[in-house]
């Protein structure tokens, strides 16, 4: 494996591989001293073209905890303001002694750039609406740590499919590892043409509550640009909130995601975000243990690809 | 003694095609016959087609302004390239042609370069905002005889039929590039099952064809010869069908890269497959095609594009758009619709400067008439390496066509030739 | 490839090593059995097994993953990383490494690493089924199987179940392996 792109084409044996060696970072993170050697002397780069914390320090924190270094770079104060372009910052950065970047950038496609521009490894920390591949891992690492394999399981993604990065990511691994997916939401939140997905839909969240083992709830998204696509966030709540009425209607063992940052109130109610069965936290703390996985295996050497 | 002899092609006459060898003298064609021989050079075109030069109705030579990209000397070596005797420039340099003087030092520019008429294009809007009319008249008696706002469309109704009206009065032609930006938004590609998959913001095909649907029915009401420009969807195919059966005086145009690719291509977020209009699905490229053969498209007409490495090497949306055309049109005609020797230079000679209303290219061969024309191997296989313009923004150097264009001739001088 | 050690060679190896540490130790209560993955484990498990039988006191085998302190990651194939399970605490203990092959010593200076990040024991033993000399490292084996000299182009073969359908070492050549 050169590089961490998509999950799109990643096949099953790859995948369950990252999650085992997740597993065993997982067990590193809990050590009196939780860092291990085994990148030491290589410098990693956070390009983050795109505002972002979470992603950006978990990264940071699986980088160190095998004893990288880092380098971050952050929009705003950054040179591309003073007009340089894109391929001309990332090849400085790469000159100053880089060995792998990580990036995340608002245009589709950025990364398969970064990648045919360099030759370093190349992680994919989310670009556009379109991949964010180790958000996808831990949360299949997240749901295996609780039932085991995801091989027959409902999984209902519930939101602004449409413009969300983290739902296809998500939709590819997760069928490739056997799941059933469903995607909830509005006819306008659900992309255009679902031909050849391994999904299916539906506008009624109700309908598959008792059937379904993992509720994954997307963000209402505010931020992202395009036409006014829903009526309020009022209405979005009432339809498809995860409420702690519907919570109540869930089976004992089904489970909430969430990759966050929560609008509480709106996708997911005040308090289902805090119940035992809404894995929130698990997924952060499995961030950190499945970027040291990825990060490993890019820079660990690996003859496999 | 003859200047030149051409030996041995299909030859696209007056009289139909003819296996006759062509004769040029000073400047014009002397005989078509069978077996001359008396000539300084003779060249042997077996197994080849030779029709009137190429002219294209929609090419971009970014002089005024963006000459970093190409001017009209490096855009006139492309041409000359791709078998074109003449172009016309599209308006949407800086500064806008939408003054007599602009499109007349457009033309001195070509004249200087030597290698193909260059002849302008006028906005039809003062800088193109689509509020105010340019001033025609001036570009009129600068010869400017087909307008557009290309790169942007005429969106309001009555700025566009008041400029019909005008224009109709002259007896020139209003050429559109249909697209509703309301519905288009922030779309970067075809609104379909590959935008979906990237995420990216998609232009649905309903964009431009409602454009051209009303713009139709304004034509219709203004009387005024209207051209579709780069159609790109099956609907709007039959839009223009329907149009020109109930006797509309409508054209449209089609490029070559509509004519190879569709939004597959698009999947890879390689910018040189970022164009405007979009490339669409296989539909609606099979639909072009089909368009094409039967006559509904009347021209192939390139949309050169030229841009620099530097603005093309960026992420998918935020490059700019276009693609270059001029030297690989015919290839891509010939290889994607497998259009004959009359189908060919009719639709990327005869029609094309009747639609952009140029007397003196166009014209099938016939003894006397100027020897400007193009030979073409039908059959060649070749794969371009280079290409003449400043920019590179081509997806097609590095890939295998099929057909080439390998002689072109300006007033019995020869502007391009492939070495045997 | 020809065989050096037989199953019944393998048995009689588990229980001599069982032997040596518990006299070396003077018991079992404050020893600490670490296999390393892959075939370090299975070895662990028996001589664990053997040392229950001695003493009469149940001993449990734990495993210690050396992939992610390894100092050549760079130019190895795909570094496989295996379980890490401590079943007591490495603070005071008499960790006895378990491995099948012992060779230039790199993955026994990389299991020291890890130990000493996970705790501090008493003492640090180690214990292989087959030495086969060409040391790039200052260590050597409390506890051998076999001295087995190799020149370095040959193979060694290390086949144990459960991992393996029978046990056994064997040699080869390079193109055998």
């Amino acid at each position: 494996m050169n590089h961490l792109l998509t999950t799109e084409g990643l096949d099953r044996a790859s995948i369950e591989s990252l999650l085992d060696d997740a597993d065993e970072f997982a067990e590193v993170l809990t050590r009196p001293i939780p860092k291990v050697p085994a990148l030491r002397g290589k410098t990693i780069a956070m390009m983050f073209f795109e505002a972002s914390t979470r992603t950006r320090l978990s990264f940071e924190k699986a980088a160190k905890a095998l004893s990288a270094d880092t380098m971050s770079f952050s929009p705003g104060t950054s040179s591309l303001s003073k007009g340089e372009s894109l391929r001309d910052t990332v090849l400085t950065v790469r000159a100053m002694g880089v060995d792998l970047m990580v990036v995340r950038h608002k245009a589709t496609g950025a990364p398969w750039r970064l990648a045919e521009w360099l030759d370093i490894p190349i992680v994919n920390g989310g670009d556009g609406a379109h991949q964010h591949p180790t958000q996808a891992l831990l949360d299949c690492l997240t749901i295996r740590q609780r039932f085991g394999t995801l091989d027959g399981l409902h999984i209902a993604i519930v939101g602004d499919v449409k413009h969300s990065r983290v739902a296809r990511s998500d939709i590819y691994a997760m069928a490739t590892l056997g799941a059933d997916v469903t995607l909830v939401g509005p006819p306008t939140l659900l992309p255009v043409d679902l031909e050849g997905w391994p999904v299916k839909t539906t506008s009624d969240l109700d309908g598959v509550l008792s059937s379904v083992d993992v509720v994954y709830l997307l963000r209402v998204q505010t931020e992202r640009g395009g036409a006014s696509v829903f009526p309020s966030l009022a209405e979005y709540a009432t339809r498809f909130g995860m409420s702690s009425e519907r919570f109540a209607r869930l089976s004992d063992d089904a489970i909430v995601l969430h990759p966050g940052p929560m609008n509480r109130g709106v996708e997911i109610g005040y308090d289902v975000a805090d119940d035992e069965r809404a894995l929130i936290l698990n997924q952060v703390s499995n961030g950190v243990a499945t970027r040291m996985s990825v990060l490993f295996r890019l820079l660990g050497g690996d003859s496999d690809a | 003694m003859h200047d030149l002899i051409l030996k041995g092609a299909s030859v696209s006459t007056v009289e139909g095609l003819r296996a006759v060898d062509v004769a040029i003298t000073d400047g014009a064609i002397a005989a078509l016959d069978e077996d001359l021989s008396a000539a300084e050079r003779i060249i042997d075109c077996t197994g080849q087609w030779i029709g009137p030069a190429f002219v294209d109705i929609h090419t971009h030579l970014r002089e005024p302004g963006h000459e970093w990209k190409e001017d009209i000397r490096s855009g006139s070596t492309a041409a000359a390239a791709g078998g074109f005797g003449a172009v016309v420039a599209m308006p949407n340099t800086e500064p806008p042609i939408d003054s007599g003087y602009l499109a007349r030092f457009v033309k001195e520019k070509g004249v200087e370069s030597g290698l193909v008429d260059v002849l302008a294009s006028g906005a039809i809007t003062m800088g193109r905002d689509g509020e105010t009319m340019s001033h025609i008249d001036d570009l009129w008696s600068a010869g400017v005889r087909m307008f557009t706002d290309d790169g942007d469309s005429v969106e309001n109704a009555a700025v566009l039929r008041a400029a019909m009206e005008y224009i109709e009065a002259l007896g020139g032609v209003v050429a559109q590039h249909a697209v509703d930006r309301s519905l288009s938004g922030s779309g970067f590609m075809h609104e379909g099952s590959v935008s979906s998959r990237l995420g990216m913001y998609g232009i649905p095909s309903e964009a431009d064809d409602v454009t051209i649907a009303r713009d139709l029915m304004l034509a219709e009401l203004t009387g005024v010869k209207y051209h579709v420009q780069h159609l790109s969807t099956r609907r709007g195919v039959e839009l223009v069908r329907a149009a020109k059966r109930s006797g509309l005086a409508v054209t449209a145009e089609v490029t070559p890269h509509h004519l190879a690719f569709d939004h597959e291509d698009v999947a890879s977020t390689d910018a040189n497959f970022k164009m405007m209009p979009p490339l669409r699905s296989s539909d609606d490229r099979d639909a072009l095609r089909e368009g094409l053969v039967d006559g509904t498209i009347d021209a192939v007409a390139t949309d050169h594009a030229p841009h620099a490495a530097l603005e093309k090497d960026v992420p998918f949306e935020q490059a700019p758009n276009g693609v270059l055309g001029l030297e690989w049109a015919a290839s891509v005609a010939i290889g994607s619709s497998g259009l004959d020797q009359s189908t060919l230079f009719d639709r990327m000679s005869v029609r094309p400067a009747a639609i952009a209303m140029i007397p003196t290219h166009g014209s099938l061969l016939a003894v006397g008439s100027s020897a400007t024309v193009t030979v073409v191997d039908p059959k060649e296989e070749w794969t371009p390496v280079t290409t003449a313009s400043k920019s590179r923004n081509a997806p097609y150097v590095g890939t295998a066509m099929v057909g080439r264009v390998r002689l072109t001739l300006k007033n019995g001088t020869i502007t391009h030739e492939v070495a045997p | 490839m020809r065989q050096v050690m037989s199953s019944e060679d393998l048995g009689r190896v588990v229980r001599r090593i069982a032997h040596e540490i518990v006299e070396r130790n003077q018991g079992v209560a404050n020893v600490l059995i670490l296999g390393i993955p892959t075939r370090g484990r299975p070895f662990a498990d028996r001589v664990a097994e053997a040392l229950t039988d001695i003493e009469g006191e149940p001993v449990v085998a734990g495993s210690l993953d050396i992939g992610m302190y390894r100092d050549d990651l760079d130019t190895r194939p795909r570094t496989r990383i295996g379980p890490t399970d401590i079943p007591k605490p490495i603070d005071g203990a008499d960790v006895v490494l378990v491995d099948d092959v012992l060779f230039t010593g790199r993955t026994i200076r990389a299991a020291l690493d890890a130990l000493a990040d996970l705790g501090r024991p008493a003492t640090v033993q180690l214990a292989v089924i087959v030495d086969r000399g060409h040391r790039q490292l200052p260590v050597r084996a409390d506890f051998v199987g076999k001295n087995i000299p190799t020149s370095v182009t040959e193979h060694v073969s290390v086949r144990m179940q459960p991992i393996d359908d029978e046990d056994g070492v064997w040699i080869g050549s390079e193109s055998d392996a």
